[in-house]
């Protein structure tokens, strides 16, 4: 067996053989689950208690009011301001809100008046003020002896789908850019994850080599480059691994879950799953069709396409980091803390094209920053996936593919280059300086 | 005699130092050969040449004949001074990956792997990890590694810091019957003592450059000032210290420092005939440890 087979074979094996893969591997995308649920969480979080509210309602224009998500309307009949200030004090109400009568039909504005010692949350503010515009909304319609049908028929609902002038080319609905949106950023967040978790894996483990000085018995043995392809081969077999893991789990859960989004599914479920909707008020019919066109949307996607552009990306990303962690983790000393200065200037990039994805990517994955980043090798790992998703032309994508090739191929070159001096140099700071010089040495 | 090893003119530069300057050698075959030198006198530098780890600037190296090429490390067995093993593989898994990366084939490598195991009565200590063994038995792992796929020259770089006695012995006993077996053998030190006690051969290197080579009885006999103890039982006659040169004088215990060697016999007569009754009677030849300063002095 040849030496490079050997090591990528230990590299390999030690890593999927250990019990914190296999958890990893398992619990990565239910740690996700969770994180995103305690985010969404988080955002529709209520605060406490629902606030209580008493209305004076002196205008009578308001009548009864529905509660509200955190807030609990209650319209005492027949007490004074003063009476109910009393009352709030005493802790019955949270606060009394004054509804003073509207002495002008015409004014366009009406300010209440919230008496209470504690403050009113931004949000139960703008709650309370959009539901007594609609009440007072409706006192005015009646007042005005207005036509219901005829006013509700002044709000005309616009949206703009597009269509493509060439005919076949691709119908890109809002849906399709949303669907887009979520593919792009699943593959582009998964290859910030690999990229950065397995590059400094490499990195961990030269460190490791060199620092427990076997480092020295295997070059009696191997070549340094050897050693250095060999690792950084091992781990990223472990890393499509590990993305293979979640592909098969990701396509048994479709399998599980398609029947109930097209419809087709066991009647009594589907049924239960109606009333469900038909309770919170969505229209079931609407829903359905949103499950249908959502299969249709994923359906329609060129998933070959996606998946053999995303796969190239991902070795090509993956060799040019992992070999430039490499070639940083064998210039490092056993100082960790000094380590840090020769890992930030790799993770810059990956970190920047992380944000213009988050940041501006989403708001149009056409601009020239984001065609620029889609082709620069450093970042097109990590963009272009995202924007393979929006259908950009093909050259870019072609050309990005090419770049990427290369710079792997030039960067494992550079970085083996590096590796061969570091790797056996002890005991000394190194300056990026002096890594530069290393390039030079003959071998 | 035929050489395993020859090492011609070898030149190493690094960035501000000559670390190895035109150094020749010759290692004989069969022979445990101690490569001398005060610390960065370039000990390391040469041998990472010899192990292929890195390359000569200038001049050759042979292996057996051949010009080192890329089946040459399969040939030599090497313990660097810095050596560690991967803490969290097993010991047997981390034995066989280290055989199989100097050419054994997998059987061979586990048939040649139990027979070091046996040799040493470690042989349940297949399955355990390596970071739960103790430093000495991490040394021993680190020997059967060394050896396991029987090279014809085993280079040991300070193969005995950080071995208890009993360890040290242990391993003295394996290498004696590895040379036995007709492996050569290259020993790197700075410890004399063990120079004396192992080597046939030497070559002394200092600040790059050799200063010293040859056999350890003749480079003894060329350093020796022909110095002779003599310890009595009875008074010296009182012309002694006339007749002779004296170069110390202990109880009961002289020195004398002769002309040449042949004089011995004459001194040993003259005691003899003047009737004092000697002990013991040896010639004092200088211990490594001597020439080496004497030599590095020198050089430096």
């Amino acid at each position: 067996m040849s030496k490079l087979k050997l090591i990528f074979k230990r590299e390999y094996l030690t890593r999927v053989r250990k019990t914190s893969f296999i958890v990893g591997t398992l619990l990565a995308p239910l740690l996700l689950l969770v994180y995103m649920l305690v985010i969404v969480g988080l955002s529709t979080y209520q605060g406490g208690e629902a606030l209580k509210v008493a209305v004076l309602d002196e205008g009578k224009m308001i009548g009864q009011l529905p509660d509200e998500k955190g807030v609990r309307f209650q319209t005492p009949q027949g007490k004074t301001l003063e009476q109910l200030k009393q009352e709030a004090l005493e802790g019955k109400y949270d606060g009394v809100l004054q509804v003073p009568a509207i002495t002008n039909l015409d004014y366009k504005n009406l300010s209440l008046y919230y008496h209470s010692d504690k403050k009113l949350a931004p949000e139960a503010k703008e709650r309370i003020e959009s539901r007594i515009s609609k009440k007072v909304r409706d006192f005015k319609i009646d007042s005005l002896k207005l036509e219901r049908k005829k006013l509700e028929a002044l709000d005309t609902k616009i949206s703009i789908d597009p269509e493509k002038i060439t005919p076949g080319g691709e119908d890109q609905s809002e849906f399709t850019v949303g669907i887009g949106l979520a593919i792009g950023g699943i593959m582009s967040f998964i290859m910030f994850f690999m990229m950065t978790m397995y590059g400094q894996m490499v990195m961990r483990s030269v460190m490791e080599e060199k620092t427990n000085r076997i480092v020295e018995v295997i070059m009696s043995s191997v070549k340094p480059f050897q050693l250095m392809l060999g690792k950084i081969l091992g781990a990223g077999a472990v890393g499509l691994t590990q993305v293979l893991i979640w592909i098969v789990l990701s396509g048994a859960v479709w399998f599980i879950m398609m029947p109930f989004m097209a419809g087709s599914g066991d009647p009594a479920q589907m049924q239960e799953a109606m009333q469900q909707a038909q309770a919170s008020g969505v229209d079931p019919e609407e829903a359905q069709g949103m499950g249908l066109k959502l299969i249709e949307e994923l359906q329609r996607q060129n998933w070959w396409a996606l998946a053999g552009a995303f796969v190239v990306f991902f070795l090509g990303g993956y060799f040019i980091y992992s070999s430039l962690f490499a070639a940083v983790g064998s210039a490092m000393s056993d100082d960790m803390g000094e380590s840090q200065s020769l890992v930030l200037p790799i993770m810059l990039p990956i970190m920047l094209a992380f944000y213009l994805i988050a940041f501006a990517g989403w708001r149009n994955p056409d601009s020239g920053l984001m065609v620029f980043a889609s082709l620069f090798p450093l970042t097109s790992p990590i963009v272009m996936p995202f924007r393979m998703a929006f259908n950009p032309p093909m050259w870019q994508v072609i050309l990005s593919l090419v770049l990427v090739v290369g710079s792997a191929f030039f960067f494992v070159w550079l970085s083996g280059r590096i590796y061969r001096v570091g790797i056996l140099l002890y005991g000394k700071k190194v300056t990026f300086k002096e890594i530069g010089k290393w390039l030079f040495y003959k071998s | 005699m035929s050489m395993i090893l020859s090492i011609q003119n070898v030149v190493k530069r690094y960035q501000k130092h000559t670390a190895v300057d035109n150094v020749s050698f010759d290692v004989p075959k069969g022979s445990v050969f101690g490569l001398l030198g005060p610390n960065g006198a370039g000990k390391t530098s040469l041998i990472r040449m010899i192990t292929t780890i890195t390359a000569p600037d200038e001049g050759q190296i042979f292996l057996d004949g051949q010009k080192l090429n890329a089946e040459s490390p399969n040939l030599i067995g090497y313990m660097p001074e810095e050596r560690g093993l991967y803490k969290k593989m097993k010991v047997g898994e981390h034995l066989l990956y280290l055989a199989q990366l100097k050419g054994l084939s997998p059987a061979n490598a586990r048939k040649e792997i139990d027979v070091w195991l046996e040799k040493f009565e470690i042989t349940d200590w297949w399955s355990k990890k390596v970071e739960d063994l103790s430093k000495g038995m991490q040394q021993k792992i680190q020997f059967i590694a060394t050896v396991v796929h029987r090279p014809k020259l085993l280079i040991l770089d300070e193969p005995f810091t950080g071995l208890d006695p009993i360890n040290s012995n242990l391993i003295k006993d394996e290498i004696a019957a590895l040379n036995a077996s007709g492996i050569s053998i290259i020993f790197s030190t700075h410890r004399m003592e063990q120079v004396e006690e192992m080597c046939d051969h030497i070559v002394l290197i200092n600040r790059g450059k050799n200063v010293l080579q040859g056999e350890v009885k003749t480079i003894k006999n060329e350093y020796k000032q022909n110095l002779f103890q003599v310890e009595t039982a009875s008074e010296l006659p009182d012309d002694f210290r006339n007749r002779f040169q004296i170069s110390g004088e202990e109880k009961n215990k002289v020195t004398v420092r002769l002309e040449s060697d042949s004089e011995a016999e004459r001194l040993l007569r003259y005691l003899l005939d003047q009737k004092v009754r000697i002990q013991r009677f040896e010639e004092l030849l200088p211990t490594f440890n001597e020439i080496f300063i004497a030599r590095v002095g020198e050089t430096a």
